[in-house]
């Protein structure tokens, strides 16, 4: 079913990335939306199409339901020209979710790139609300710039919170501090106590088999490395079978998987 | 649409011009009745209104990239095999609207498509496709979601079913358990025997036709020699198995070993074949669209000028093409042999992952429907080997 | 309102065709004619605005000199510039002449050959300057004319698939005239678009709108060829109004030489 909504908030991130806030037309749709951490909305325009967005706000505040967008499509690149009180579609929200029980009680590590801090967003926020059920929650973050990192004015309140901010980036500037280098890097200073960690990764596919490279080398077990996964995704409800993906549907089983179940398929080319 | 199996439906007997009288019952319940039918140098699906419109005196060569209809005086109404048309057209047809937005007063009205409701009855339904129909009933009716316009087709059909006595070369379903019997999941099954059909009943739709047309029961010699024919031709199919050609290739008369076949698929994904094959393979993606089970689709906007008036039509898709993996950061499946391969491994392999079922039937339309000939059972082979 | 995009149409080697299919969408043109000003478009009305234009949409190939010339300057005129058919795509029929001599056929043709200047080759457009889409067909489809005109108003991606024609054979339900009467049909390597009109009637796909995305035009000419179609009639199947569309081009040359006869996969 898709539903109407409107824009009631647009935050320009970073260069190319913006967060819309939406707020359902009809109240009852409204007071009835869920969603878990790391599942997606189909955003719909008519006359453009849809497309999978995932959700980068706060579960637990439902009143607001944000979509981090990178411009990239047809359908994103239409979003660009909408404005604060214009009219979306949406249908969702859709997919599997990060794996929040099973991360509770144990040392999580969030890895991540570029738009994927995005999906991520929602377990950060669970965390910081419920933060004494976990152990060590680390955020490995990395993007091309400093200017492209998305969400900067949080990590302040993430650090409060006892959440561990790394970032790194490909190209520093005059006032960078941070890491210089890809995610995976920001595993070198990281000591792990690998039978309580979970790794939740979020990127494109040659980052997140670098941070699977990484954890594995520290001994972290394949069947507590969660990936989320990026295909074609039309329908959502695993009926049109473009986000086809070895064994799994994306858009349903997906997109968040365990690297156990991927493993045979993520190193093969054009898979 | 057909209930679950019971035991002890009804039988019936029909005189060779009885057929009319089938036919004509099913339009007087409403039914718009559709059968085999030659045009265009095959045996396609149409409507059908008389008996005399069904392919009496033909049957169809198969190969590889190769179909041709042959005159055969003493051929049946139903000794033809599957033509490029499948059941796949009437529960899921090759273009469907699935919703209308019209903008109005700066605010769009969405209406999704509403169901359709005209009840369809196919006859000459084959034993692959009833199985193809069991695997697209898994794919729409019984995941966590269902597809609604399949659904409202699919509860409106009457399927008059016929257990084949012939095969093409191109016929595997004795590899794949699906036929030459029409194993189940039909209204009516069809046995056609030289003084007549024999009819054997599958659902409560199939006893109440049988029962209100008052046909008399066939006589057990009958009903053996029904039993008796397909028999003969499963025998036979299963005859052509392992048999390599003097030549030795493998016998044209086709099978799949299925034996262990998903670890097998999945575990050679980079196996030299694949590379061959997508020298060969046109990427056109004829296989896809002739395939019973293929079940992908696209959705289009489908918009006025003004972009106020949009409908979402959905089209069959294919794996075969460069839009179907499509993403802004490119196209995941760039070479035509990783898109036969993914085509190949689900269709045999992750099918069952996802399905508890192979996507294929044996009904064999990939092979005669490919333009350059290319044959699953023997890729199969060379990648087994 | 801002003001409405400047449209123009320009004509280089061609039979007009592809333009009167702009005039020809008649339940479309005043919606199109209300929506973009026509500043240039010769064929409709000898009025014209002069440019710089929005949308530049060009029929034809480059087959002269000044044409080379002329080619960049409506380049430098147009923001968008779309190129049209067969000969604006892929150098059209004309483009024939690529493998002949076209000075012989000149003194056989005019009675003043000295009076006729003009390049050795018929090139489409992209080959001389950037085009931003091409839509192809010998003529394009009117509809997917609008289609493409109404994507730009509406700074959408336009829905022109890049699948084969066997897709909408397919999809109309029309029996395959390749597999079903072994004619040598060009569907499996030609470009969707026209809705599979030929194999409708019961004629094969004479490649109309060019060659597929990742086409394969080598394997399936193997193929006619190893079932008993003759060299040269593949060779003039693949050199028609696309001939010079590289995937053909390379294919026809193959077949000519009989390097793709057999066996595909042992072909250069």
């Amino acid at each position: 079913m898709t539903h109407r909504a409107r824009i009631t908030r647009i935050k320009a991130e970073v260069s190319g990335i913006w967060t819309y806030d939406l707020a359902f037309e009809d109240e009852a749709v409204a007071a009835s939306y869920r969603f878990a951490p790391g599942q997606f909305n189909m955003l719909y325009l008519p006359g453009f199409g849809e497309s999978a967005i995932s959700v980068s706000s706060d579960a637990e505040s439902a009143e607001t339901i944000s979509h981090t967008v990178r411009v990239a499509g047809n359908v994103t690149h239409a979003l660009a020209r909408k404005k604060v009180g214009d009219e979306v579609a949406l249908r969702g929200p859709f997919g599997s979710a990060w794996p929040i029980e099973q991360c509770r009680g144990q040392d999580v590590v969030i890895a991540c790139g570029g738009v994927g801090l995005a999906p991520l967003r929602p377990v950060i926020y669970h965390v910081i609300r419920h933060r004494g059920d976990f152990g060590r929650v680390i955020l490995l973050y990395g993007a091309r710039t400093p200017a492209d990192l998305l969400f900067t004015d949080e990590y302040a309140a993430w650090q409060d919170a006892d959440v561990e901010v790394c970032a790194t980036v490909d190209l520093g500037d005059e006032t960078w501090q941070g890491d210089i280098g890809v995610v995976p890097i920001l595993f070198y200073r990281l000591r792990l106590d690998a039978p309580r960690t979970r790794v939740l990764t979020c990127g494109p596919e040659v980052m997140m088999r670098f941070v699977i490279f990484e954890a594995r080398a520290r001994k972290v077990e394949k069947r507590h490395i969660y990936i989320s996964m990026e295909r074609n995704m039309n329908c959502a409800v695993g009926l049109c079978g473009h986000c086809q993906l070895g064994p799994a549907f994306v858009c349903k089983d997906g997109p968040v998987f365990t690297y156990e179940k991927m493993e045979p398929y993520l190193n093969l080319e054009d898979f | 649409m057909t209930e679950p199996e019971q035991a002890n439906h009804a039988h019936a007997f029909l005189l060779p011009d009885q057929l009319d009288a089938l036919i004509e019952r099913l339009r007087e319940q409403g039914y718009r009745t559709v059968g085999p039918r030659v045009v265009d140098g095959a045996i396609v699906y149409r409507d059908v209104e008389r008996a005399d419109e069904l392919p009496h005196g033909y049957i169809d060569t198969q190969d590889g990239g190769r179909y041709r209809l042959v005159r055969d005086e003493d051929a049946g109404a139903f000794d033809h095999v599957v033509g490029p048309d499948s059941l796949k057209r009437f529960v899921f047809p090759s273009c469907d609207t699935v919703l209308r937005a019209d903008l109005q007063d700066g605010s769009w009205t969405m209406t999704p498509a509403g169901l359709p409701d005209e009840p369809v009855a196919v006859i000459g339904v084959r034993g692959c496709d009833l199985q193809a129909l069991a695997v697209t009933d898994r794919v729409f009716l019984e995941g966590p979601y269902v597809d609604p316009l399949y659904e409202a087709r699919r509860r409106n059909m009457f399927l008059v079913a016929v257990n084949c006595r012939r095969a093409a070369a191109t016929c595997f379903c004795h590899s794949m358990n699906t036929g030459p019997a029409a194993g189940g999941g039909f209204d009516l099954a069809l046995s056609e025997l030289a003084d007549g059909f024999v009819v054997e009943s599958g659902s409560a739709a199939g006893d109440e036709l049988i029962a209100t047309a008052g046909w008399p029961a066939p006589d057990t010699a009958r009903l053996e020699q029904a039993r008796a024919q397909t028999a003969q031709l499963e025998a036979e199919m299963h005859a052509r198995d392992g048999v390599v050609r003097d030549d030795g290739a493998m016998s044209r008369q086709r099978s799949l070993d299925t034996e262990g076949i998903h670890d097998l698929l999945l575990g050679r994904l980079s196996h030299a074949r694949w590379e061959d094959i997508g020298d060969r393979c046109l990427a056109c993606s004829n296989c896809t669209m002739v395939c019973p089970t293929c079940f992908c689709s696209s959705v289009e906007e489908v918009s006025d000028l003004a972009g106020e008036h949009v409908t979402r039509e959905r089209s069959w898709a294919s794996c075969f093409t460069a839009e179907h993996s499509y993403m802004n950061s490119g196209t995941v499946r760039k070479s035509i042999a990783s898109r036969y391969r993914q085509w190949l491994t689900h269709k045999l392999a992750s099918w069952h992952d996802q399905f508890g079922m192979s996507g294929c039937t044996g009904c064999g339309r990939c092979i005669t429907w490919c333009p350059v000939g290319i044959d699953l059972t023997e890729e199969v082979a060379a990648i087994r080997d | 309102m801002a003001a409405k995009p400047k449209l123009a149409v320009f004509k280089f080697a061609s039979c007009d065709g592809c333009q009167l299919s702009l005039l020809d969408a008649e339940d479309e043109l005043l919606a199109v004619a209300g929506a973009v000003e026509i500043a240039y478009f010769l064929e409709a009305r000898t009025q014209t605005v002069d440019g710089p234009y929005d949308v530049g949409i060009v029929e034809g190939s480059v087959t002269t000199e000044h044409d080379r010339q002329r080619i960049r300057d409506v380049r430098r005129q147009c923001k968008y510039l779309v190129s049209i058919g067969a000969c604006a795509t892929a150098g059209g029929i004309q483009a024939l002449r690529n493998w002949a001599a076209v000075d012989e056929f000149i003194s056989h043709v005019y009675a003043r050959p000295d009076y006729i200047s003009t390049l050795a080759t018929s090139t489409p457009i992209a080959e001389h300057v950037t085009v931003d889409f091409e839509l192809r067909g010998c003529p394009i489809n009117k509809y997917q004319l609008v289609e493409l005109i109404a994507s730009l108003l509406k700074g959408r991606k336009p829905r022109v698939p890049e699948y084969s024609v066997c897709v909408e054979c397919k999809r109309r339900g029309t029996v395959c005239v390749a597999v079903a009467q072994g004619v040598a049909c060009l569907g499996p390597v030609t470009q969707a678009g026209c809705g599979a009109i030929c194999p409708s009637y019961n004629r094969e796909c004479f490649g109309c709108y060019g060659p597929k995305e990742q086409p394969n035009p080598t394997s399936l000419a193997a193929h006619y060829a190893e079932a008993g179609s003759d060299k040269m009639h593949l060779v003039r199947l693949l050199r028609n109004f696309n001939a010079h569309a590289p995937a053909f081009r390379d294919a026809s040359d193959l077949v000519e030489s009989g390097a793709a006869s057999g066996d595909a996969t042992e072909a250069p």
